[in-house]
């Protein structure tokens, strides 16, 4: 087991695509803490046209806001490594190597959504860097403060950082699901950046659905992660903390054990 | 427990009964063969024929219907450490194109067990060591067959399997190989078991030979043995084939057609000539050929219908 999480970590880390993703996380989510600090630090009214009637929010659901970015927006990156994990050694055809160094098919499984979960944490780690840092000038300066002290705040970083590990936990099952590199990131695109917001959005407004928009995954990792660009702005509500984790940890071993009894039985030719 | 010292004694490769379909067509068919320790076997047989579906059966990567592919009488999905007893280069073995030589090397070195020097003496050894540090994206089909057996020998296993090791391969590259496998085998008493299509390409390298069509077995046995099948013929140019069909069948020889010439097997050109003398044939060219191996491969693979 050891052997196996050891090389899955010097697959991940002996080419630049891990790199190159955390880089743009970065970037990407300093740029949108940067914006949403500041359109959240300005007047509401400003903001209230896209968004619906929004009452002038406080300094610490602002700052909870901008520091939870990483999870509402930025989950498509841990996603789509993850999915790589699988995806890319079919793609490679090093899935017949790797199997041969390890035939108990369980085991590599087991090293890569560990490792998974390790990757994701640290691309927790940047993109809510990444967030928070973007956000701080606003936050200090039109703002009433990072709020950094904040226990609330506090846990809404570690519970982010938790929340992008499992996010590429699920991106490890997803890849083991669709095998083919390009389908899985066209598929990770589509539900991420299209079906989920509108299904969210769309399920909200009936009013018998609108528990069921909780349970997709990226609610349920924003409950997790105890905040959310959706919820702070009364688009939606999420469910608490704890059922996060339990729903969005479902979707990750749901599509994991799929995974293992269908493509992972599999011939390897 | 078998203790990594006792398992340096040579594995040998027993295939038994070994069945795999793909939809209607069967791949693999009732194969039994054997692949003994000290000695380089060559696994031979057309494009199709089965190997790399064999290669992948015996590695666990493919699930057989029926039979066994056993290494040292263990399965392969049996071995605790299968790297360090079996070595296996395939042919569409992978590689990220994105990392170095080096790194993949070291990406399996966990399962071997061994280090970063290692890995380094094991790119050496196939004469990689300059191209250590850069991306495989860029490697010729030579550079990856080189890679794809330091990977085989990284856990310094009993047991090689190369599927088309030679693909690829530069004239100076093939001598190496062939070099180098005889040399594991017979001097490090290793099993090494190498497809092929081409019977020349390891006519020089291999000790037994496995030759299999249409996924059956249809002839094993020492490479010398193979070569006695390839028996000389005498090449005769005569305008009297009904004299030459009576001597042919006094002498209990055999006898074809070839491009309007008679090529007669069982004897010697010195007997045939002396034959047609005695009974006054007329003769306008006489000529012994050797037979070709290549021409036994191809007799050997046409059909297995037609084999006994």
């Amino acid at each position: 087991m050891t052997a196996a999480l050891r090389a899955e970590i010097r697959k991940v880390l002996t080419t630049r695509m891990w790199w190159l993703l955390a880089l743009v996380l970065f970037g990407y989510l300093a740029f949108l803490g940067a914006v949403m600090a500041f359109s959240l630090t300005t007047d509401p009214s400003a903001v209230s046209s896209s968004l619906g009637t929004v009452d002038k929010l406080d300094g610490l659901t602002i700052a909870k806001t901008v520091d939870t970015l990483a999870v509402s927006l930025g989950y498509v990156f841990p996603l789509v490594i993850g999915a790589l994990s699988f995806a890319g050694e079919f793609r490679h055809q090093t899935i017949s190597p790797t199997f041969l160094a390890e035939p108990r098919r369980g085991v590599v499984l087991v090293a890569k959504l560990a490792g998974g979960a390790m990757l994701g944490a640290a691309y927790g780690v940047v993109g809510t860097a990444g967030a928070v840092l973007g956000g701080l000038p606003f936050l200090l300066v039109k703002g009433d403060g990072a709020h950094l002290d904040d226990r609330g705040v506090l846990a809404d970083l570690v519970f982010s950082v938790l929340a992008m590990a499992i996010w590429c936990v699920i991106g490890v099952g997803l890849g083991t699901l669709i095998t083919n590199q390009v389908a899985s990131i066209v598929v990770i695109l589509a539900f991420t950046q299209f079906v989920e917001p509108v299904l969210r959005i769309g399920l909200t407004s009936v009013d018998r659905l609108a528990e069921a928009q909780k349970f997709l995954p990226g609610a349920a990792a924003e409950a997790l992660a105890g905040s959310s660009l959706y919820s702070t702005t009364g688009v939606v509500t999420l469910l608490d903390r704890g059922w996060g984790a339990v729903v969005l940890l479902a979707y990750a071993g749901l599509f994991a054990l799929l995974g293992r009894y269908t493509t992972l039985r599999r011939d390897i030719s | 427990m078998k203790g990594s010292g006792a398992r340096r004694a040579g594995e040998a490769v027993e295939i038994s009964g070994l069945t795999k379909s793909f939809g209607s067509v069967r791949a693999v068919d009732g194969l039994e063969m054997v692949a003994r320790p000290g000695a380089v076997t060559g696994f031979l047989g057309p494009n199709g024929a089965g190997k790399t579906t064999t290669f992948r059966m015996l590695l666990g990567l493919v699930a057989p219907d029926s039979g066994t592919a056993t290494i040292g009488g263990r399965s392969y999905a049996d071995l605790a450490h299968p790297t360090t007893v079996v070595g296996a280069a395939l042919e569409s073995a992978g590689f990220h194109p994105g990392r170095s030589a080096l790194d993949h090397l070291l990406t399996y070195a966990p399962f071997a067990g061994v280090d970063r020097r290692r890995c380094e003496e094991m790119l050496a050894q196939v004469g990689l060591s300059e191209a250590a540090d850069r991306r495989v994206g860029g490697f010729s089909t030579g550079m990856r067959q080189r890679l794809a057996l330091a990977s085989a020998l990284l856990g310094d296993p009993q047991v090689l399997v190369l599927d088309e090791p030679a693909n690829g391969l530069d004239p100076e590259g093939i001598v190496w190989l062939r070099t180098f496998l005889r040399h594991l085998a017979h001097e490090r008493g290793r099993t090494v078991l190498v497809s092929s299509h081409v019977l020349a390409e390891v006519q020089a390298s291999v000790d037994d030979v496995v030759v299999i069509a249409h996924g059956r077995l249809v002839h094993e046995s020492s490479l010398a043995d193979l070569v006695a099948l390839a028996s000389p013929q005498v090449r005769v140019v005569t305008p009297d084939r009904a004299g030459f069909a009576q001597l042919v069948a006094d002498n209990d020889w055999k006898v074809e057609v070839a491009e309007g010439d008679l090529l007669i097997s069982g004897a010697s050109a010195a007997q045939v000539g002396a034959a047609a003398f005695r009974a006054g044939l007329e003769i306008h060219g006489l000529a012994e050929e050797s037979g070709s191996l290549e021409d036994v491969f191809l007799r050997l693979t046409r059909g297995p219908e037609q084999q006994p």
